[in-house]
C-alpha cells in the first residue's frame, strides 16, 4: 500500500484520491446493501401491517415479536443467517436477509399504527362513496398513512446504513471495509485516513438516503403542502 | 445447526481450559464491560437529563448527543481504538478495554440523555402545575412528580442503551477485547462454524436476558399509577382509576439501540432533525 497521503485524519482526501475506484465500489456496495432490505422490508410489512390493523388480536403478538427481534444484536444475526438460509458465511445475502428482518419488524408496527391514524371521516366517506375495501385501502388509507410510514422508513434506512458497516468485520465488503483497512494499517501508529473517510461517507450516505425518503414522501403527498400553507 | 448444538453442549467450552477462558468467564466479562459502560454513561447522562428537562435549558446538548447517534458504531469503535490504544502502556487488557469503554460510553450516552430529557419534558403540565400549586419546591417537583412520571421513558432509554452496548461490545472482540464476541471472531478465523454461530446464539441470549432483567426492574420501580398496571383485584376496587391512567408502553430502541419511529416523535427528538437518526 504505497500511499502519497499522510496518516493524519485530514489526509482523507488524499486517501480518497489514491483509492478512488476501490472506495466508490465500497460506497456502491454499501448503498445497495442498505437500500435493498428497506425496499423488500416495506413490501413484506405492508400486508402484515394491514392484517395487524384489520384484526385487532394480531396486533399484540406482532408488537412482541418485533420487539424480540430488535433485541438480537445484528452481528449475531449476520452470523446465524447461513444456518437458517443455507448460504455461505461471506454471502452478502446474509446481510440483506438480516436487515430485511429488522426492517420488517420495525415497519409492521409503523404500517399498522399509520393505518390506525387515518381519520375515520375519510374512511367513512370513501365507504359511503362506494369504494370497495381494496380500493379504499389503495386510494385513501395508504396515501393518508404515507407520512407515518415514511417516518418509519427513515429510521430503518439510517439504521441500516450504520448496521451494514458491522458486516465488514466478518469479511463482507462495503464502507465498513475502510475501518478494517485503517485498523490493519495502524500497527505501528495510528493511520486515520481510511477510518475518517469511512465515517464521513457513511454519515453522508445516511443523510442522503434520509433526505430522499423525505423528498419522495413529499412528492406523493401534495395535499400536505396545501394544508401546511393554509 | 448440528455443529452449533455440539459446540454449545461441550462442557469444556463452558468451563474453559487452563489456556482458554470458558463461556461462563466470557459471558461475565461481557456483562462487566456492559455494566461499566452503562454506569459511567448513567452517572453522566441521567442527572444531566433530569436537570436539562426540569429547567428546559441547554436543549442543544441533547441535539448534540443525538447527532452522535448518526455515527457508525464500528467506525467509532475502531477510530477510538486506533487513537487511544497507543497512549496506554502496560500489559493486560487495558489496551483494549480503555478505548472500547470510551466508545461504549459514547454510544450509551445519547439514548439515556435524550430519553431522560424527553421523559421529564413530557410530564403533563397539569401534574407539574398541581405540584407547584401545592407548594412544592422545584427540587420536590423534580423528584416527587417529574421523575416518577418520567421513569418509563428513562427505562426505555436505559434498555436501548444496554442493547446497543452489548451489541457493540461483541464487535469490540474484533479489535481484541474479550467477551462473547471472541467466539464469533475466533470461530470465523479458524473456520469453526459451530463456535462462531454458537457464540452468536449466546450473544443473542445474553441480550434477551439483560433486557428481561431491566424490564423486571422497570416493573418493580415504575409506579402503578404511571404504568396503569393493576392487579385484577385492585382493578375491581379502582376500575375508574385504572381506565383513566392507562397509557401505551413507550417505544424502545431499535436494533443495537437505534430509536424507533415513536421515539422520534418525543419533543427532544423533534427539536432536532438528527433526533431521528439512529446508529447501529
Amino acid at each position: 500500500m504505497s500511499s502519497a497521503a499522510g496518516s493524519a485524519p485530514w489526509d482523507l482526501f488524499g486517501y480518497f484520491a489514491d483509492h478512488r475506484a476501490e472506495v466508490l465500489d465500497l460506497l456502491w456496495a454499501h448503498t445497495w446493501l442498505s437500500v435493498l432490505p428497506v425496499v423488500i422490508g416495506l413490501l413484506v410489512a405492508l400486508p402484515i401491517g394491514w392484517l395487524a390493523r384489520r384484526y385487532r388480536w394480531a396486533y399484540p403478538p406482532v408488537v412482541s415479536v418485533s420487539g424480540l427481534l430488535y433485541t438480537i444484536p445484528s452481528l449475531a444475526l449476520f452470523v446465524v443467517m447461513p444456518t437458517l438460509l443455507g448460504t455461505q458465511i461471506l454471502d452478502p445475502l446474509n446481510v440483506v436477509a438480516a436487515l430485511t428482518l429488522y426492517t420488517v419488524a420495525l415497519l409492521v408496527r409503523v404500517v399498522a399504527d399509520g393505518l390506525a391514524a387515518v381519520p375515520e371521516d375519510a374512511v367513512q366517506a370513501a365507504t359511503a362513496m362506494g369504494f370497495t375495501r381494496l380500493q379504499r385501502l389503495r386510494t385513501v388509507e395508504l396515501p393518508l398513512a404515507v407520512p407515518v410510514i415514511a417516518a418509519g422508513l427513515r429510521v430503518a434506512m439510517v439504521a441500516n446504513v450504520s448496521l451494514v458497516a458491522i458486516a465488514a468485520t466478518i469479511g463482507i465488503p462495503q464502507l465498513g471495509q475502510l475501518f478494517i483497512t485503517g485498523f490493519q494499517l495502524s500497527v505501528t501508529g495510528p493511520y486515520y485516513p481510511p477510518i475518517v473517510l469511512g465515517i464521513v461517507l457513511s454519515v453522508a450516505l445516511a443523510l442522503l438516503l434520509d433526505r430522499s425518503i423525505v423528498l419522495g414522501a413529499r412528492l406523493i403527498t401534495p395535499w400536505q403542502r396545501v394544508s401546511a400553507a393554509r | 445447526m448440528n455443529d452449533v448444538l455440539l459446540w454449545l453442549n461441550d462442557p469444556q467450552n463452558w468451563t474453559g481450559t487452563r489456556v482458554t477462558p470458558g463461556i461462563v468467564e466470557q459471558a461475565s466479562a461481557h456483562l462487566a464491560y456492559t455494566a461499566i459502560a452503562l454506569s459511567i454513561a448513567g452517572v453522566i447522562a441521567f442527572p444531566l437529563g433530569l436537570v436539562l428537562g426540569h429547567t428546559g435549558r441547554a436543549s442543544w446538548l441533547v441535539s448534540v448527543a443525538n447527532g452522535l447517534r448518526a455515527l457508525p458504531t464500528v467506525g467509532l469503535l475502531i477510530l477510538l481504538y486506533v487513537m487511544v490504544s497507543p497512549l496506554i502502556s502496560g500489559r493486560g487488557d487495558a489496551v483494549y478495554l480503555v478505548p472500547t469503554e470510551i466508545a461504549l460510553v459514547l454510544l450509551a450516552l445519547p439514548a439515556i440523555l435524550a430519553n431522560t430529557y424527553a421523559g421529564v419534558r413530557n410530564v403533563s403540565p397539569d401534574a407539574r402545575d398541581a405540584a407547584r400549586g401545592m407548594g412544592m419546591t422545584g427540587r420536590q417537583v423534580l423528584f416527587r412528580v417529574e421523575l416518577p412520571n418520567a421513569l418509563p421513558l428513562v427505562f426505555s432509554g436505559l434498555r436501548s442503551a444496554a442493547l446497543q452496548v452489548i451489541a457493540t461490545a461483541t464487535i469490540a472482540a474484533y479489535v481484541g477485547l474479550g467477551g462473547l464476541g471472541r467466539y464469533v471472531y475466533d470461530g470465523l478465523a479458524s473456520r469453526d462454524f459451530g463456535q462462531m454461530a454458537g457464540g452468536a446464539v449466546l450473544v443473542a441470549a445474553l441480550a434477551l436476558l439483560v433486557d428481561l432483567a431491566l424490564s423486571l426492574l422497570q416493573r418493580a420501580t415504575v409506579s402503578r399509577g404511571v404504568s396503569g398496571r393493576f392487579s385484577r383485584r385492585s382493578t375491581r376496587d379502582s376500575r375508574s382509576a385504572a381506565v383513566t391512567v392507562v397509557r401505551p408502553e413507550p417505544p424502545r430502541g431499535g436494533p443495537d439501540g437505534g430509536p424507533r419511529p415513536g421515539q422520534a416523535t418525543t419533543p427532544a427528538a423533534a427539536l432536532t432533525p438528527s433526533g431521528e437518526h439512529p446508529s447501529g
